[in-house]
């Protein structure tokens, strides 16, 4: 525990600096792919073209994207920009389908329902449809979250600092202490932010507990494990 | 409230005639039954009433004014509308979805609460409900939180679309009752829609019997029809020529007593009441009878 123990302030820091660069793509992934999603679920011929589309972003190795990306925004090759960037495109492209399938999920009956005593179709998305798509998105989220907290460790080889910082490092210096440190940290991060939005998704829908059957229904498929960490 | 459908006709995107040339005047304050097997367009025309389908051609007008000049969202929120499984919002606890369509209004959040509150001692359901979520409460508890909500904004008409058909049969009867309670206190335009020739007899002031593609093969009090029905159709449809319908007078130690077609005994033929007259006059058999009371 030695290497821990001398370097506590800088496992903090570039645990802060992790968690700052995965929040952001988290966030913006999800806003993006909200209307994406909508979008894709609600006209039959976009939701063909989006989804593929959104599905081989995924598979475009990101490493690769880290170089290209420079090349077509103009931004310098070692900005966190161009990071933030990636990572956000890898986020709507396990998003925008769990989005898709989340407005899937939503009982026809009850968005007919819904119509039918009153509400207009503005009021309709927003007060009926998005909070019942939102155990599917949820689950979704969950997975582009923990998802994108690993990828940040990437971006240590453009030169963006994060706990990959410490892969690379006590990959050099053969500390495998150090690896371990990144390893262990970048889990914990996941794992925390994964209950964070766990525990939110429960205070926000008290009722979908009681109504197990409406979250059971569909399920965002598994996009998770796909070819971008390489 | 009378509603009245002017040679009204609904050919759907796919090319099917749900309805041609539908006429019909729906009476105020009473409940008209549509009833029909599936297909017959009745589901199609009731949500006609409210715009949630446009007729392709034709008219129809609530007390005279032509529904197709009312914008569609202004138009549902002043008609009730409860529909089978229910249509709660599985998100909302039992006291919002109630309050919908009067916080949709902008109503206050108290003031409709509080509105929402007495609609449940209105179809019987414990205030104690209230805070529950819709998939906690029974079918038939749903149901009536179903009516709750299409009665909260006191709408002069209530659309009932085969509000009881997935109910156990015990708990349909005492909906049924209640139904007729509830016509008979709040004195609304009900107009209902069933698969369920029983139903129809049993709820229905007016009558109407539909075949495929919305013929209306009769329209009636059940006693009319009943006593004539208009030809094969419909006599098979309500099975006047069988089973506990087609009743005969058999007689015991020198007493009538009725049996049904089964020889299975119905009932006792005794002198006929003083409202036996409102059969044919205003409206159902027993249920009518026992609201002159």
């Amino acid at each position: 525990m030695n290497w821990l123990s001398n370097n506590l302030d800088l496992v903090l820091e570039l645990t802060v600096q992790h968690l700052r660069l995965a929040v952001i793509p988290i966030v913006l992934g999800f806003v993006i792919s909200v209307p994406l999603g909508f979008v894709a679920y609600r006209y039959r011929v976009t939701r063909g073209i989006l989804l593929t589309v959104a599905g081989l972003l995924y598979t475009i190795p990101s490493l690769a994207l880290f170089v290209v990306l420079p090349a077509i925004t103009g931004i310098s090759v070692l900005s966190e920009t161009n990071l933030i960037i990636a990572l956000t495109i890898y986020a709507v492209a396990i998003m925008a389908r769990s989005v898709a399938d989340a407005f899937a999920s939503v009982d026809p009956g009850v968005r007919q329902a819904a119509t039918a005593v009153g509400y207009s179709s503005w009021r309709r998305f927003w007060a009926v449809e998005f909070p019942l798509a939102g155990p599917v998105m949820l689950a979704g989220l969950r997975v582009v979250a923990v998802s994108t907290i690993a990828l940040v460790t990437v971006g240590i080889l453009v030169g963006v600092q994060s706990l990959g910082y410490l892969f690379t490092n006590g990959f050099q210096r053969r500390i495998t202490e150090e690896i371990l440190t990144g390893v262990v940290m970048t889990m914990v991060i996941a794992l925390l932010v994964d209950l964070l939005l766990a525990l939110l998704g429960r205070a926000l829908m008290p009722w979908a507990r009681a109504t197990r059957s409406v979250s059971r229904r569909a399920r965002p498929r598994d996009a998770a494990v796909g070819g971008a960490s390489a | 409230m009378s509603i009245e459908f002017r040679s009204v006709s609904k050919r759907f995107d796919d090319g099917t005639l749900a309805v041609e040339n539908f006429e019909l005047t729906i009476p105020s304050r009473s409940i008209t039954v549509l009833v029909g097997s599936s297909g017959c367009g009745k589901t199609t025309l009731l949500r006609m009433v409210n715009r949630m389908v446009d007729p392709t051609s034709g008219s129809i007008l609530i007390d005279g004014d032509d529904i197709a000049n009312r914008p569609p969202v202004a138009l549902r929120r002043s008609i009730g509308y409860v529909m089978q499984n229910s249509g709660l919002l599985p998100h909302r606890k039992v006291v919002d979805n109630v309050a919908t369509v009067p916080r949709l209004n902008g109503v206050s959040k108290s003031e409709s609460r509080a509105r929402a509150l007495e609609l449940l001692d209105t179809v019987g359901l414990d205030r104690s409900l209230a805070d529950r979520y819709p998939n906690q409460l029974s079918g038939g508890q749903q149901q009536r939180v179903g009516v709750a909500r299409g009665l909260a904004a006191d709408p002069n008409i209530l659309l009932m679309d085969e509000p009881f058909g997935a109910v156990d049969p015990i708990v349909r009867t005492e909906l049924q009752r209640e139904t007729l309670r509830l016509q008979r206190d709040l004195d609304k335009t009900v107009v209902f829609v069933t698969h369920d020739i029983d139903e129809a007899f049993l709820l229905g002031d007016q009558v109407v019997i539909l075949q495929k593609g919305g013929i209306i093969a009769q329209k009636g009090t059940p006693a009319e029809i009943l006593a004539a029905p208009a030809n094969d159709f419909v006599a098979e449809f309500v099975g006047a020529d069988r089973g506990k319908r087609a009743l005969h007078v058999v007689s015991v130690d020198g007493r009538d007593v009725l049996v049904d077609s089964d020889g299975r005994p119905a009932g006792r033929l005794v002198p006929a009441p003083d409202k036996a007259e409102a059969l044919t006059a205003s409206g159902a058999p027993a249920a009518q009878g026992e609201r002159a009371s």
